[in-house]
């Protein structure tokens, strides 16, 4: 009897504590779960279901390094899109365009933290302030 | 003794319809057709002529000539798209890449994409497209030709005519069309799922294996 009660109090314990010291990561998975419809409906068809983008028309999303070096840009180039702007990824150069999507800062976020989540990315959270400070930094 | 005897009947019929199915050798014909009875050694012969692919002019990326004559002698796969559409023709060229990956080395089999924005697909602009693509040789070619020609062939190819909305977006669908050696429509699969893209690679192998098409000029 004792013990029966010893344990459900440690398993409560262990529950209380899972879910409490992982707010934030309750928040990412939030996140990167809208994230990934996001991304079905308006980045896939172009990008690729795995990010891998199409030979030298459009740019893969695995380019980890490019991804990091140009985070404060990344809702830059989803709200506004692209216009013949020389990119280097994966080492291979794209000067494509790519449309803008009208998208709200919060979606920016979400679809964000999907991505650099994603493809072989580890890069945390991008929350909807942060793409909101960024959006305001656009050229 | 009874039992024993129709439990083996119905394992060889279950054996032989099995066979049956395995050996699928023709593909349907689609399109409209229609029967011409003609007077052939005085006796009436009835004949059904079927839909086909009819004449067009077009330019390729590499600046030739291509019309239906070029690709005589050829199954072919057809779709319609344009360079800068940004919805479903990457899904498209994507899934279209594994067809071309799979037949390249083969002669006789085609893959020819129509411009349906020919004022910015000009042929430099097709040509670019195609390297980047990395598309090389003669089993793919991507065509420029007149825009009210082209929406016009997209009927004899039984897919939606392509339309422009008021943002001067264009509208169309995403089929690929297989067309046999006698320009006749063989199977229509829409392009932006990878799995009807898996069942068009079959049926080129299917079709390449009747009589028609290695009698076939």
């Amino acid at each position: 009897m004792k013990l029966k009660v010893i344990s459900g109090i440690g398993l409560l314990m262990a529950i209380l504590l899972y879910s409490c010291q992982s707010d934030d990561q309750i928040t990412l998975a939030r996140y990167y779960s809208i994230g990934s419809i996001i991304y079905q409906n308006k980045c896939q068809n172009c990008h690729g279901k795995d990010g891998q983008g199409l030979s030298a028309l459009i740019p893969a999303l695995t380019d980890s390094v490019y991804l990091k070096g140009n985070k404060a840009i990344l809702p830059c180039i989803i709200k506004y899109g692209l216009k013949g702007k020389l990119l280097i990824i994966n080492k291979k150069p794209f000067e494509g365009d790519m449309p803008a999507m009208d998208m709200a800062p919060i979606e920016i976020a979400e679809v964000l933290t999907y991505i650099t989540n994603s493809f072989g990315n580890k890069m945390g959270i991008v929350t909807a302030h942060m793409a909101g400070d960024d959006l305001k930094g656009c050229k | 003794m009874m039992k024993k005897l129709i439990a083996a009947v119905v394992i060889i019929l279950t054996y032989s319809a099995c066979k049956f199915n395995a050996g699928q050798t023709a593909l349907p014909i689609y399109g409209n057709r229609t029967s011409v009875t003609k007077t052939v050694d005085g006796k009436t012969v009835t004949d059904t002529v079927y839909q086909t692919i009819p004449g067009f002019k077009t330019v390729n990326q590499y600046g030739d000539s291509i019309t239906n004559k070029s690709l005589d002698g050829n199954i072919y796969v057809a779709d319609f798209f344009f360079t800068t559409c940004p919805s479903i023709c990457p899904v498209m060229h994507r899934n279209m890449l594994n067809v071309y990956e799979a037949f390249k080395a083969e002669k006789g089999i085609k893959i020819i994409s129509y411009s349906i924005d020919p004022k910015h697909d000009s042929v430099a602009i097709l040509k670019k497209y195609a390297d980047k693509l990395g598309v090389t040789g003669n089993t793919w070619w991507l065509l420029q030709g007149k825009k009210e020609d082209i929406y016009k062939l997209s009927e004899s190819y039984l897919v939606t005519k392509p339309q422009e909305d008021a943002k001067q977006l264009f509208i169309h669908d995403g089929y690929f069309i297989l067309v046999d050696k006698q320009k006749r429509i063989r199977g229509t699969y829409d392009g932006t799922l990878p799995e009807q893209v898996t069942k068009l690679i079959a049926d080129i192998k299917t079709l390449k294996a009747e009589p028609d098409q290695i009698n076939g000029k």
